[in-house]
């Protein structure tokens, strides 16, 4: 089942199977059939090779992740279906990313009898899982899940079945429109007079029964949104809609019983039918452009209740003040809470974007939404989690950037404006028609009423932005919403952190100046290892690995200065000159060591700059650029030579002054962009107006930045900004084209030129056009750009 | 003439009917997927591929 059951036998590169009867070694792999070395070679060709990585990372079982699942209240929960043997869960498998999934997936049964058949739908990344709970639990299926490489995601709350409520109301409206067509043919051709009164009073009645459906089932929607929109004092787009089917079907209904003509139920019937095709092409391209993060899934579903020694899962909305829960790595901490037992390291990045973990002392608050990392920890809580500082920091939007609100208030305003102007249009007309020829009236106000669409209008800046969001995306460069994308386009101003952005945090090298005896460097090892601190890290990493596992006590690290702890009776001290030893003249960009407060030497540490940087440097000539370093300016002359002489650059840089540096830029006019890598960055992140967090792991969600980039991609970050730019041309190009169409659209509506079938066939037609103008142009501009 | 009174009731059942069954394959999840199916068929069975070799 798995490589590592099989490892002494040989296996085949390709399908992983034992090779039995035949063994083919080929590109110094073996394989078991001709087929499986066809299938390689044409991958390797294709450059598609990390399939077989994929493949063959299988994840370690992680020892009681899932333990939660064995809860029942839960587990009912997740279930779409569950009977004694047999139960049915659709899950979220993020991990669904090419057909290869998706035959691994629907051919989960070999790897465990329990599996009865999974369906898999590529496009949501779903699956749909049919067990047997007697011989496979849901805690085992999401451990076998996790194994070979797709980590189930699991919902607060399970997503609604989208209902196909959409397609039945097009089908009716079809079905309806078809049959009045049919029965109007007599009118169509002017056999009028030819035919019996009776039967054109019973086509004509036959037409009203067939409208009714029509009105009253698809096009519901929009009488109920005009209504509720009136109700609120307020005109929306759905109001020209609704008034130009109660017109055209009021009208009929009177022609049709009054006998003096045979009505439009025909035009009302296909200006609902296209008006709802309209509508479900749009819902499937956003069902494609689908962009909104579900924030509740960044947050953990159970926690473990300590009971009378034992652990218990719960579910989170159970947790009560003053219950002991336990908390893992990596695990979130679900409400706020006392630390009772353990050592506590919390990452907030989470919240602050801080990805640095910030230890916590035993009595002290462990805020919501912080990630322990290492040990376990025993806490206790002290709010409900509903109540919690996460949930509110959520609900009341405070990471929602304070500034304007871009194109969407355009959008707004227009949109305001547009259903009255549209109203008064249509008044305008309909005396004039009045006046002139009174048998145009009812068709120019219905055409009026329908062919003009803000939908144009109102698409053009959430498609563009979507778009880019998404082509950023594919560039691990990951935005936080459409509104940044726009930010992003009106910055004149850069502020670089040095630490970890300008710099690589996990490389560079670190040089031993003084006398060590191997024994110490067990010691220096065993000390670092303990702090979460870069520094700590990569000093830590310069050491041999040392076997002897050397007590350690007292340990200590003070923010900004450095460690200390006694090592197998030795007292040991790491950190900055002044921190060692207040005589100590030190030189900059070293740490010190002593041991039993005699100083041995110092680490020079040499920081390494990210490939690229003078590129990128060379890209941004139109930016104010600056630099932000809470270090000594040592690196000065070396960033003399990657950035040009106008630059600024700032050192021995506390939190507290970046941010106070950007607001002075904000005061000057300026539109800054900051990025930072977070130990000291959240507050500045959070002031600048596009906050970016550059960081190596971008799984890492940080509400207080824009956007995430990873580290490797900064260089790219010339194009990207160029490349907002074109977003909003792009924008700006659209509104110009939909205005030109209602414009024009309505010239041929009020001069009676239009007949309301067509313009129900024009309006979702704009739409589409929009659409299709934002993204094929967006995609044009990444891919000269070479984003895509 | 009036035969067409029964005939025009007898074809809106029959158009009527064809309207149920597409609601009722819309209601059973026909339309949900039309991705996933396309990449299905292409699959040879696990237990086809085994004898095979």
């Amino acid at each position: 089942m798995s490589e590592h059951l099989i490892a002494e036998q040989v296996v085949c590169h390709h399908c992983g199977d034992t090779c039995e009867q035949e063994r083919i070694i080929y590109d110094d792999k073996n394989f078991c059939c001709p087929g499986c070395r066809a299938v390689y070679e044409l991958f390797i060709d294709t450059g598609l090779q990390d399939i077989y990585a994929d493949a063959s990372r299988l994840k370690p079982e992680d020892h009681g992740k899932y333990d939660y699942l064995d809860n029942l209240e839960i587990a009912n929960a997740l279930h779409d279906f569950r009977s004694e043997d047999h139960n049915a869960i659709t899950l979220t498998l993020p991990a669904i990313h090419c057909s290869s999934c998706v035959y691994l997936l629907e051919n989960l049964r070999l790897f465990h009898d329990g599996i009865i058949r999974v369906s898999t739908n590529f496009v949501k990344q779903e699956v749909d899982i049919h067990y047997n709970p007697q011989t496979l639990s849901l805690k085992q299926l999401a451990n076998l899940l996790h194994r070979i490489g797709y980590p189930p995601q699991f919902k607060s709350e399970q997503k609604k079945k989208q209902s196909n409520q959409l397609s039945i109301k097009i089908g009716v409206a079809a079905f309806c429109f078809g049959n009045i067509m049919l029965l109007s043919f007599p009118e169509y051709f002017g056999f009028n007079e030819q035919i019996d009164d009776s039967f054109q009073r019973f086509f004509a009645y036959l037409n009203i029964a067939l409208a009714l459906p029509v009105l009253f089932y698809s096009g519901i929607d929009y009488l109920r949104s005009a209504w509720k929109g009136l109700k609120h004092r307020f005109i929306n787009i759905d109001v020209p809609i609704a008034l130009g089917i109660i017109t055209l079907f009021a009208r009929s209904v009177y022609e049709i019983t009054s006998q003096t003509g045979p009505g439009y139920l025909d035009s009302l019937a296909g200006l609902v039918f296209f008006l709802l095709i309209g509508k479900w092409f749009q819902s499937k391209t956003y069902e494609n452009l689908s962009f909104e993060r579900d924030y509740k899934s960044y947050f953990p579903l159970a926690a473990y209740r300590v009971e009378a020694g034992t652990t218990k899962a719960v579910p989170i909305a159970e947790l009560e003040e003053g219950d002991n829960i336990l908390i893992r790595n990596q695990e979130i901490i679900p409400a706020d809470a006392v630390l009772k037992e353990g050592k506590a390291s919390i990452d907030y990045s989470f919240v602050t974007g801080e990805e640095k973990p910030i230890k916590i002392l035993h009595g002290e608050t462990l805020f919501a939404g912080g990630r322990q990392v290492g040990e376990s920890i025993r806490v206790q809580i002290t709010k409900k989690s509903s109540q919690s500082y996460l949930t509110s920091l959520w609900n009341n939007q405070a990471f929602k950037t304070h500034d304007d609100l871009g194109t969407e208030a355009i959008t707004n305003q227009i949109s305001k404006y547009f259903t009255v102007t549209i109203l008064l249009i249509a008044t305008l007309s309909a005396i004039f028609w009045a006046l002139y020829n009174p048998e145009n009236i009812w068709q120019v106000i219905t055409a009026v009423l329908i062919v003009a669409c803000p939908c144009a209008l109102a698409l053009s800046a959430p498609f563009t932005n979507g778009n880019l969001l998404r082509i950023f995306g594919k560039n691990k460069f990951y935005l936080k919403n459409a509104l940044s994308v726009e930010k992003l386009s009106r910055i004149d101003a850069i502020v670089f952190d040095k630490t970890g952005t300008l710099t690589e945090s996990n490389s560079g090298e670190v040089q031993w100046i003084g006398e060590l005896s191997e024994r110490e460097k067990g010691y220096v090892r065993k000390l670092s290892e303990n702090s979460m601190h870069p520094l700590s890290i990569k000093i830590k990493d310069s050491l041999p690995e040392d076997m002897s596992d050397y007590s350690l006590a007292h340990f200590k690290e003070i923010a900004g200065s450095g460690l200390q702890a006694i090592v197998d009776g030795h007292y040991v001290k790491l950190g900055s000159a002044s921190y060692i030893d207040a005589d100590l003249d030190g030189v900059p960009g070293s740490v010190y060591l002593s041991v039993d407060d005699e100083v041995k030497g110092r680490f020079k540490v040499k920081n390494q700059f990210r490939a690229g940087l003078a590129d990128l440097i060379r890209d941004l000539p139109d930016y104010k650029l600056t630099v932000l370093s809470g270090d000594n300016d040592q690196e000065r002359s070396e960033l003399m030579k990657i950035f040009p002489s106008n630059t600024k650059m700032l050192f021995k840089q506390q939190p507290q002054d970046k941010l106070e540096y950007i607001k002075h830029l904000q005061a000057q006019g300026q539109t800054v962009m900051m990025l930072g890598d977070g130990l000291n960055d959240a507050g500045a992140l959070k002031q600048s107006n596009v906050g970016i967090a550059v960081t190596e792991d971008v799984s890492t969600f940080s509400p207080a930045c824009d956007g995430i980039l990873e580290g490797g991609k900064l260089q790219r970050l010339g194009d990207f900004l160029g490349f907002g730019k074109v977003g909003k041309s792009i924008i700006y190009t659209s509104f110009t084209l939909s205005f030109l169409y209602n414009i024009v659209g309505l010239g041929f509506a009020v001069s009676g030129m239009l007949t309301p079938i067509f313009a129900a066939i024009l309006m979702p037609l704009s739409s589409i056009t929009i659409v299709a103008f934002t993204t094929l142009s967006g995609n044009y501009f990444a891919r000269k750009k070479q984003l895509i | 003439m009036s035969v067409i009174f029964i005939l025009i009731l007898i074809s809106m059942v029959v158009a009527g009917s064809f309207l149920g069954l597409f609601i009722w394959a819309n209601k059973s999840g026909q339309f949900d997927d039309s991705v996933t199916p396309g990449m299905r068929i292409l699959f040879d069975d696990k237990q086809k591929k085994q004898n095979k070799k």
